[in-house]
């Protein structure tokens, strides 16, 4: 007798590979936005699950702050040529040159930058849909997100005029300008993401595992020292070893001291975890409603 | 102050085998968020740095007491109004299972959000307040989860402390609940006492009720029986996307054809003769190709892409289906419908109509009732259905419809109204039977 049962990671999977097509079969010109990060390292196998063997039917697109961490670019780039994807990155750095993108006077993080620079790199190539790998289970602003969440022509979300989204009935209509987010990772939890990552042994960048690192304590973290953030005078410098959770900008990303060095230390970590993933991101700190402001304003 | 450095590993992993999807419905001061916040708050689900934050808004907000509502309510106007907006989705895990909540908030609005968070769910909690007993909300929510037909579902009676823990207050709300469920469609419910708020019988059975010998709602919840929700019967296939590789440098893939889809009913295997609608062909499965490799046998609900004997027209929108259960197909429909738009729904609008993969004009040509919510009797003929009303209506498509009733297949027996011009997806549709299926003469029409 033969079970008709799909596991957990299976009924995510099919309910994102749903989701995928249904993109390609509604929008003009979709994207899928590609960081390198763990979560949209699972989009792109869902991608190539749902469309193999033809290519993929939209190009990659990445928002470059300049302050990524060099491992993840030099990740992003050899995966896009890997799978034969075309892959598009905009600069914080040119948006603020062509006056696109406005630092506030001494503002150094450029989180709050990404967000003009995604809206013109979505006006240049006209996408009408950007799927990305935000999960619900992230932070709480992002619980109420739909999988298929309207944007208007300023790129905002409104979360009080949300389309109901019912049984698996994606409406995906648009008028000119407006734009559509697409998450086909929402149902999904960070231990899901670890475990589909292990059964489909996918690769990731080499910093979500341990390595030597100089780090410095600041604000109740430990960030990394780099030419963006050279310790300042009594700061003490320490190699530890470390490895990062969730990844943000350079400045920004806490790390975590950790022994995890393959996929199923880290599973088994994160099963004991006591903080959740986004509690080393100072990003996500600055207030309760962080997240929702910046998504309001378009963020991803 | 939590700490970032991680715990050793030493809790063992386990690996939950199934997900069951719940929603949680009541009206205001039912205190859903509450049982939510206490349900992750005793499972132990609560990361140091979320409590941490529920502690600051304390500070602030609270008066210094830890507000568990905090934790459901995530947008600004939410904490700043008390009150809930939007659904939200929470996860959780036991190592027995993996939960998805939906928790759905029960004022304005409440049959957009309950219709949105129980259209998946396997199972539905409704909160009744211990002291109000039913109200008409308790019967809505009932009668919305039997219309979506949900196969279980959990009476919560909340705020027990406030009744001093009385099994006759228990026993009467039960009693008005098993006065009209009788007129509703569900087999499975439950009937739990607890409090939220201090945590009796939600994680960890309270010693308050000793004439209570059920299960605690965590309990319940990790052991229903969530026998599969899937249709095996009657293979279907709604295209949603046709694979062809564009100038493959890999000779073999010069002539793939591939339709792709998630399976919507049924079971396919290698080989096995299915009917190609509304084309009404007759095709042989020659492959089912994943990227996973070929296999020689799929069922509801993975995703698949198909490749057919016959070079014949499919596209976006067409349905594969198996020969042996066939499904309806007809222009002119009937159906149960939530309608969840200020904008009344009134007979000859039109609206386009999303259904599986396809999307098509519709137009109302009449309203045949609408439930009343006091009595859970249907009123003929209403001149039209305002936001949060339920009811049954006619419709015509400008093209037929290949479809199920509801109640033998959520997947193919639904659908969505969408209002031309602003795009607001204005109701949840529930197909009745169809009257006649598509014609088997059609069966001997094979190429």
């Amino acid at each position: 007798m033969t079970s008709y049962h799909l596991d957990h990671l299976q009924h995510l999977e099919t309910e994102a590979i749903h989701i995928m097509r249904e993109v390609a079969g509604e929008f003009e010109r979709p994207a899928l936005l590609f960081s390198g990060g763990k979560d949209s390292i699972c989009l792109l196998r869902l991608a190539e699950k749902a469309f193999r063997p033809s290519d993929l039917p939209m190009p990659l697109l990445n928002v470059d702050t300049g302050h990524h961490f060099p491992e993840l670019n030099e990740f992003r780039d050899r995966r896009a040529r890997e799978l034969g994807a075309k892959l598009i990155v905009r600069r914080v750095e040119d948006a603020i040159a062509s006056g696109v993108a406005i630092p506030a006077p001494g503002e150094i993080s450029r989180n709050r930058l990404q967000i003009p620079t995604l809206l013109a790199a979505i006006e240049e190539y006209r996408f009408d849909c950007c799927i990305g790998g935000a999960r619900r289970d992230e932070e709480k602003s992002r619980a109420k997100e739909r999988f298929f969440s309207f944007r208007d022509s300023f790129g905002q979300w409104d979360p009080k005029t949300q389309r109901p989204e019912i049984w698996n009935l994606y409406n995906g209509r648009l008028n000119p300008g407006e734009n559509m987010r697409v998450f086909p990772l929402s149902n999904w939890t960070e231990m899901d993401v670890w475990e589909y990552i292990q059964r489909e042994r996918l690769e990731v960048p080499t910093i979500y595992f341990s390595h030597r690192r100089n780090c410095v304590r600041r604000g109740g973290q430990w960030l990394p020292v780099t030419d963006l953030l050279p310790p300042k005078p009594g700061e003490e410098v320490r190699e530890l070893v470390v490895r990062v959770r969730t990844i943000g900008d350079i400045i920004s990303t806490g790390l975590v001291v950790s022994p995890a060095a393959n996929v199923s230390d880290i599973i088994t970590e994160i099963a004991a975890a006591r903080v959740t993933e986004r509690g080393s991101r100072a990003d996500d700190k600055a207030s309760e409603a962080a997240m929702e402001d910046r998504k309001k304003a378009g963020y991803f | 102050m939590f700490t970032e450095e991680l715990m050793p590993p030493t809790a063992p992993v386990n690996v939950p085998v199934d997900i069951l999807r719940f929603n949680t419905c009541g009206s205001v001061d039912d205190g859903k968020s509450t049982l939510i916040g206490r349900l992750l708050y005793d499972s132990k689900s609560l990361m140091e740095d979320q409590l941490e934050a529920l502690e600051r808004s304390a500070d602030i907000t609270g008066g210094g007491q830890i507000n568990l509502a905090n934790l459901t309510d995530g947008l600004r106007a939410e904490r700043e109004q008390g009150i809930t907006i939007d659904v939200a989705y929470r996860y959780f895990a036991t190592p027995r299972r993996k939960f998805i909540i939906a928790d759905t908030p029960g004022h304005v609005q409440y049959t957009r959000n309950m219709v949105t968070g129980a259209s998946t769910a396997n199972l539905s909690i409704v909160l009744v307040d211990a002291r109000a007993g039913v109200i008409e909300q308790s019967r809505r929510h009932t009668a919305i989860a039997s219309l979506l037909r949900i196969p279980h579902l959990v009476v919560a009676v909340n705020k027990m402390d406030l009744v001093g823990w009385s099994e006759q207050r228990f026993l009467e709300i039960r009693a008005q609940f098993e006065e009209f469920l009788p007129r509703l469609d569900i087999k499975d419910v439950k009937f739990v006492p607890l409090s939220a708020l201090h945590g009796d019988n939600v994680v960890d059975p309270s010693p308050h009720t000793p004439w209570y010998s059920g299960p605690t709602l965590l309990g319940h919840l990790e052991s229903v029986h969530i026998a599969s929700d899937w249709n095996l019967q009657g293979f279907r296939l709604p295209v949603q996307w046709v694979n062809r590789p564009n100038n493959p440098t890999d000779p073999k893939l010069h002539d793939f054809r591939g339709f792709s889809g998630q399976i919507a009913g049924g079971i396919v295997r290698t080989g096995q003769k299915v009917l190609v609608l509304p084309a009404g062909v007759v095709t042989t499965v020659r492959e089912i190709w994943t990227y996973d490799g070929a296999v020689e046998e799929a069922f509801c609900p993975q995703s698949v892409t198909l490749l057919l004997e016959h070079d014949i027209d499919v596209s976006r929108g067409s349905m594969l289906v198996g020969a042996d259960h066939l499904p309806g197909s007809s222009c002119e429909l009937q159906a149960e419908m939530c309608w969840m738009h200020p904008r009344p729904l009134q007979r000859g609008r039109k609206y386009l109509l999303k259904h599986t993969t396809h999307t098509v004009q519709a137009v109302v040509t009449g309203i045949a009732h609408k439930l009343n919510m006091g009595t859970l009797e249907a009123e003929p003929e209403p001149a039209e259905l305002g936001v949060n009303d339920i009811g049954q209506i006619r419709l015509r498509t400008a093209k037929p419809l290949v479809f199920d009733g509801y109640a033998v297949n959520r997947l193919t027996g639904s659908f969505i109204l969408i209002e031309p011009g602003t795009n607001a997806t204005v109701a949840a549709g529930m197909l009745l039977p169809p009257r006649e299926l598509v014609r088997s003469e059609n069966g001997d029409y094979a190429i």
